[in-house]
């Protein structure tokens, strides 16, 4: 075990506890704190990706997930202004039987993958942005053209749902 | 603690997953419970990409870039979707958001 693998543990943490943050935070009901977590969970997730030498995603996943995703996030909870709603309490029972049922899923899973022979290759795949370029506008040009038109219609939409009134 | 392998990246992606899960579940608002669904795609993309890794592969991080693309035009749209739904009800709680229950 080389040093590098210590950055595995420690990214993988975070992202846990940042994730679970998110989900259920003791100190704050505010959307505001939980959106926040959110980025140093995505930040983290991007420490994940470096780990597996997928550069180019790192960057991506900063760029556009804890940029662009987040900030819109944050703008729209202080549009919204969600000051008195903070204070409403979970119910018990949906909390407790909620962890019941997410708890057996995830043991469930990790049963599952303990047991699991997964094949597995010496890793040698590098994702850097030469390779990914190649392999997207090569194999994969039809696809990338078609999110394009996706993120258009998106924006399109977007536009349209938060006008006013729709005629 | 032995040296990460494909087994560890799994079981983060699957806790995370089930984080994000929790979340929907049990959270009531409705921009909390949006911000968990993020949480259960940033999960399947982290194991797409142990996969892509450990199996020297590179298509499965090409699938990665897809999925984030389509998750940014589904945050722009969802949140549109909220902001029209809070203009009309004036909450983002999702027990007040009951028309369509029987």
């Amino acid at each position: 075990m080389n040093a590098l693998d210590y950055f595995f543990y420690l990214f993988a943490g975070l992202t846990l506890l940042c994730g679970l943050m998110v989900v259920v935070n003791p100190f704050s009901r505010n959307p505001v704190t939980s959106a926040m977590f959110l980025v140093l969970m995505m930040v983290s997730l991007s420490g994940l990706y470096v780990t597996l030498h997928a550069f180019f995603l790192a960057a991506v996943q900063i760029l556009v997930y804890a940029g662009a995703v987040m900030v819109l996030f944050l703008f729209v909870i202080m549009l919204l202004d969600l000051k008195e709603e903070e204070h409403r309490k979970i119910k018990l029972a949906t909390l407790f039987l909620g962890a019941l049922s997410v708890g057996s899923i995830a043991f469930i899973l990790v049963k599952l993958l303990g047991n699991a022979r997964l094949v597995s290759d010496a890793p040698s795949a590098e994702g850097s942005t030469i390779e990914l370029g190649l392999k997207l506008f090569r194999q994969y040009t039809l696809p990338f053209e078609i999110v394009s038109l996706l993120l258009l219609v998106a924006m399109m939409g977007a536009i349209l749902l938060s006008k006013k009134e729709i005629k | 603690m032995t040296a990460p392998g494909l087994h560890h990246y799994l079981v983060i992606s699957a806790l995370l997953f089930c984080l994000g899960l929790f979340g929907v579940i049990v959270r009531r608002n409705i921009l909390i419970i949006y911000m968990c669904l993020e949480l259960m795609l940033n999960a399947a993309n982290l194991a797409l990409v142990s996969f892509s890794r450990f199996n020297n592969n590179l298509d499965g991080q090409v699938m990665v870039f897809f999925i984030i693309t389509v998750a940014a035009a589904e945050v722009a749209v969802g949140l549109a979707l909220i902001v029209a739904l809070y203009r009309r009800r004036q909450t983002t709680d999702v027990h007040d958001l009951t028309t369509m229950k029987l």
